[in-house]
């Protein structure tokens, strides 16, 4: 067959007797884990990925809008940083920003080179659309499918290199093994289409595992996004950071959550209350509707609770004000959305949004090259925390971050491999995962509550007490019931009691990460005495840079969370009041 | 708020037992999916209830099921839309509707390990291997991007619209036929690179998907797959322009498959039924009644399928002499010929959507297809349609 290599042999999981052992082991397979573990392989050392759904399920997918990057002549990378920086509310490290918008360009060219379909311009270029808060228009897309062109590309790469790196797909971890030298060394799994438990060997592991928008509900978040790789990390000890940061999306479905893309707003869509007005020329008469994230959604939260919301809670957004051509051609996917989700015919009606769960920007605290605190162990995408979004992400700026710091953390963490002798993981950490799931396995059903009714509790609670408003009373109520369903959870019971593609186990496993997460969260919103980006307390809303321009750390004790700060880096922009 | 009643094919493989059917109530919105359904089972009454799912938005291609046979995803298919369906199944067997429920089954042409969740590893992610599915570029890159066509990008964004979530492979009917075909969703990623200007290697994959006796000339036409498939990627569209595409590199179709399917789609247009005559003339020679002449080659085949003609009539399949001669076989009764021609609008106002990402919207003139749209006049160019997406 010409001169076309035909792929390689299919992927076999390797036996049960031994011990898996790469140099670098990913654990998520979206954006920020597939760059990873290509990065990894191009520096000759062994990689496994693993990923608890197949990789094109991630959550990347989802991801319609676009990218950033200031590749365009008339554009600038200081340009990029600085709208980032005050996208972030100068809460971002302006050392890790300038990096990433400085790679920006050619990862999108690495990116086109690969295969992925970016849309041109009429030359044959690469062409953008606007997006908010960014003073160029500089998003890269491809249709309204972007995350999902690029994952699928990258995925192309990892089939292509199938030598290289190894794929354990639907594959769920549990718990990361440290040495005695404190140094990370592998991870448990458990494969999940015959329940057996790996104690996985690496010189190097990449938490890229997404972020925690399940712990809202509703969330624009897949059902697989349960904070894992963050509580997992936490777990052993690795600091978090900015955990209180959760960004709240303008335009999401009311009910489902489903998100409708900022490119709608970024091709000219507008934001309207029920009386017809278009409400963002009193909140940010620059920018409008393309002010940043926190900015819209506090506006439209404002319009609702004081009485100029549809009484179905929300505002509209009317899309027929952009050329309809457009609309098919651009923004086809939420064509589909309105049409199945909501009943409604975008190019014709507007469509009722309000702000919805949609981004985690902490996470799990890490260098400019995915370096946690643990040695060994590193972190990259929406689960780590550089920190590039600060107190708000700007739009098209995370598949960035996961490609950049993705990479980043491959290649570091392959030199490393290439450093060290590396160590044995010791058995228990896997004895201490078989307890753990016989434990949860020996409850008898109605021994407690149902993990799903807990599950259930926890994303309404955080929703009302932890969204776009937020005042000490409601967080410390939020973290009450926290640790109430933190004790309830011990005692739930599953029905499934099997081996074979056992979801309710690991959706009781997936409650507990939740529930770390959340805990974190309600802790650092409470600390942090300000309003900043996504952190609005109605009791302290102004911005206080004096006390607060500074990071939130946490870390695990047994009585939980304690507290630490760290220095946001300042490398040339000094923090100003922030207007759209 | 509504109650519903689903049906699952059940099959919990350390049991020891087959696979049964279990019913179980739901309560919930009409707008709101099977999948939530399903979902409201596993929460309330059944955790042991395997379904792939993630995203709830027909977005990750987790949740391809049937649904009332009908292969597509549980995210996107409304319980109270798949209610009416079942409804309209039992009537139409004289049942009566408040009998009827959703029925939900795993994927087919897929081995089932769980539930719904089905093997896709061994039968739709081996097949996207078979295809070469990565880009093969010459040489070095450009130093920036590389300069394309602004359509070409948009063309090939119709297959990278897959999900993967193999809704295409379990409708396939070649794919039941022959379980080595390289099927829809492998076929439509294949699209996906020969419509790249950036791929250097065309030539190659095209002779590849053609001389591999599961390749593109093993799909029969069907449709099945452009109605399965939850993202408008017409699957079938993109195997019809592999083959146009190796029409063009001069790769012989085998078997005329191709010219077969579109005189097919035209004369049911016309007829209403399969008038067999026109089948073998418009297959190999559609200039017959029209003003272009039948090529050489459409002559000698036509001429060496005579013998299956006879053979056709001797076997009953096609019924009688006078079936032989154009013209002869009759339109169907009472208004039925309206009704087919209501599905071919149907198809083609279908055939629309397919197209969003390249025609955008209503108003934009189909492209010409050559020879047939000439031949048939306005009629064929419904068929043709299909072909020149
Ligand atoms: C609806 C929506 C639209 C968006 N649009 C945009 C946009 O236009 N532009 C933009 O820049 N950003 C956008 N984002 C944000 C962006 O998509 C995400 O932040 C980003 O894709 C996260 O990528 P990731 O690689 O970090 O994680 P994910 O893609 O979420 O991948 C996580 C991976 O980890 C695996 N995993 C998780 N837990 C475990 C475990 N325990 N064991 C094994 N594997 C595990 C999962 O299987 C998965 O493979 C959007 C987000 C949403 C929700
Ligand atoms: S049209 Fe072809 S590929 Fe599609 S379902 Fe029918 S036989 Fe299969
Ligand atoms: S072509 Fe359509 S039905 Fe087939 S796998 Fe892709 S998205 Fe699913
Ligand atoms: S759950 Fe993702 S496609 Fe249905």
């Amino acid at each position: 067959m010409g001169g076309i290599p035909t792929a390689a042999s299919d992927f076999s999981p390797i036996a049960s007797a031994l011990v898996p052992t790469h140099d670098v082991l990913v654990i998520g397979a979206g954006l920020a884990g597939q760059r990873a573990a290509l990065a990894a392989a191009e520096q000759g050392v062994s990689v496994g990925i693993i990923s608890k759904v197949h990789p094109v399920r991630s959550h990347s997918n989802a991801a319609q809008g676009g990218i950033n990057a200031a590749l365009n002549p008339g554009d600038s990378w200081e340009s990029h940083a600085y709208d980032t920086i005050k996208g972030s509310d100068y809460l971002g490290d302006q050392d890790a920003i300038e990096i990433m918008t400085r790679e920006a360009p050619e990862e999108i060219l690495h990116l086109e080179h690969l295969g992925v379909t970016f849309h041109r311009n009429a030359e044959g270029k690469l062409g953008t659309r606007a997006f908010g808060g960014a003073s160029a228009a500089r998003t890269y897309y491809v249709a309204d499918i972007t995350g999902q062109a690029i994952m699928h590309v990258l995925y192309e790469q990892l089939m292509k290199y199938s030598e290289q790196v190894a794929r354990y797909e639907e594959w769920f971890s549990t718990a990361l093994a440290i040495d005695e030298n404190g140094e990370c060394c592998g991870v448990v799994t458990r494969n999940v289409a015959d329940g057996s438990m790996e104690l996985f060997k690496a010189k190097a592991v990449i938490l890229a595992t997404g972020g925690n928008g399940q712990v809202w509900k509703p969330t624009t978040n897949a059902l697989i996004c349960t904070g894992d790789g963050i509580a997992m990390a936490y777990r052993v000890g690795a600091k978090l950071m900015d955990m209180e940061m959760i960004q709240y999306h303008p335009t999401t479905l009311a009910g489902k959550g489903f998100l409708i893309t900022e490119g709608a707003r970024g091709e000219g869509a507008h934001l309207l209350n029920a009386k017809g007005e278009r409400f963002m020329e009193t909140y940010a008469p620059n920018k409008m509707e393309l002010a940043s994230r926190d900015v819209v959604s506090r506006a439209e939260q404002t319009e609702i609770n004081e009485g100029r919301g549809f009484p179905d809670g929300t505002v509209a957004l009317d899309i027929t004000v952009v050329p309809k051509k457009r609309v098919h051609e651009a923004l086809r996917e939420i064509v589909l959305v309105g049409r199945d989700f909501a009943g409604v015919d975008i190019t014709r009606e507007p469509i009722h949004i309000k702000p919805g769960n949609h981004y985690t920007m902490g996470g799990v605290k890490t260098d400019v090259d995915g370096r946690t605190d643990i040695p060994g162990l590193y972190s990259a995408g929406e689960t780590a925390c550089v920190s590039v979004h600060g107190g708000n992400r700007l739009g098209a700026n995370s598949l960035l971050d996961t490609l950049i710091f993705g990479r980043r953390s491959g290649v570091d963490a392959a030199s490393r491999a290439k450093r060290i002798e590396g160590s044995t993981p010791s058995k228990k950490v896997l004895e201490d995962e078989d307890a753990m799931i016989a434990e949860i396995n020996s409850r008898a059903k109605g021994s407690g509550r149902r993990v799903s009714e807990i599950k259930l509790e926890l994303g309404t609670t955080m929703d009302a007490k932890v969204a776009v408003f937020r005042d000490e009373a409601g967080i410390q109520e939020a973290l009450e019931i926290v640790r109430r369903l933190k004790e309830e959870t011990k005692t739930a019971y599953i029905d499934d009691h099997g081996s074979v593609f056992n979801q309710d186990l690991l959706g009781a496993i997936e409650l507990g990460y939740m529930l770390d997460n959340a805990e974190c969260t309600c802790i650092a919103a409470l600390e942090r005495k300000e309003s900043r980006g996504a952190q609005y307390r109605t009791d302290f809303p102004e911005r206080n840079d004096e006390e607060w321009l500074k990071h939130i750390d946490l870390e695990q004790t047994d009585d939980g969370p304690e507290i630490s700060y760290s220095e946001v880096t300042i490398t040339g922009w000094k923090p100003e009041a922030r207007t759209y | 708020m509504a109650d519903y009643t689903i049906k699952v094919r059940r099959f919990q493989p350390e049991s020891g037992e087959g696979p049964y059917w279990e019913q179980f109530k739901v309560e919930l919105e009409p707008s709101l999916s099977v999948l939530d359904a399903l979902l409201q089972t596993k929460d309330r009454e059944d955790g042991s209830l395997a379904v792939r799912c993630s995203c709830r938005a027909a977005i990750c291609g987790s949740c391809g099921m049937k649904i009332n046979g009908q292969s597509g995803l549980g995210c996107k298919t409304q319980i109270g839309e798949a209610q009416e369906l079942a409804e309209k199944k039992m009537g139409a067997v004289g049942g009566s509707a408040e009998r009827a429920v959703v029925v939900i089954e795993p994927m087919g042409n897929m081995p089932v390990i769980k539930d719904l969740v089905t093997d896709m590893e061994s039968t739709h992610w081996a097949k996207i291997r078979r295809v070469t599915p990565w880009l093969l570029p010459h040489g070095a890159p450009p130093e920036r991007e590389y300069i394309v066509e602004p359509e070409s990008m948009l063309d090939i964004t119709q297959p990278m619209a897959c999900i993967q979530c193999g809704a295409c492979v379990s409708s396939c009917l070649s794919m039941e036929a022959d379980p080595g075909f390289i099927g829809p969703a492998a076929l439509a990623k294949a699209y996906r690179f020969v419509g790249d200007p950036r791929d250097a290697e065309t030539k190659e994959r095209l002779h590849d998907l053609a001389e591999d006796p599961h390749g593109i000339y093993d799909c029969t036409h069907c449709f099945a797959c452009v109605d399965a498939c939850p993202k408008d990627v017409a699957p079938m569209d993109q195997i019809m322009r592999l083959r146009r595409r190796a029409g063009e590199e001069g790769i012989e179709d085998p078997n005329s498959g191709h010219d077969h399917e579109i005189a097919f789609v035209k004369i049911i247009e016309k007829k209403g039924t399969l008038d067999e005559s026109l089948l073998l003339q418009e297959s190999f020679a559609p200039g017959i009644k029209g003003k272009l002449k039948p090529s050489k080659r459409a002559i000698k085949e036509m001429l060496g399928s005579i013998p299956t003609a006879i053979r056709g009539i001797k076997t009953g399949k096609m019924r009688s002499l006078p079936k032989l001669i154009p013209g002869i076989h009759h339109k169907l009764p009472d208004g039925a010929q309206d009704d087919v021609k209501a599905i071919y609008k149907h198809a083609e106002e279908h055939n629309e959507e397919f197209n969003l990402y390249i025609k955008g919207e209503e108003d934009v003139e189909p492209e010409p297809d050559e020879p047939t749209d000439a031949i048939l006049g306005d009629e064929a160019a419904a068929a043709a349609e299909s072909e020149s997406a």
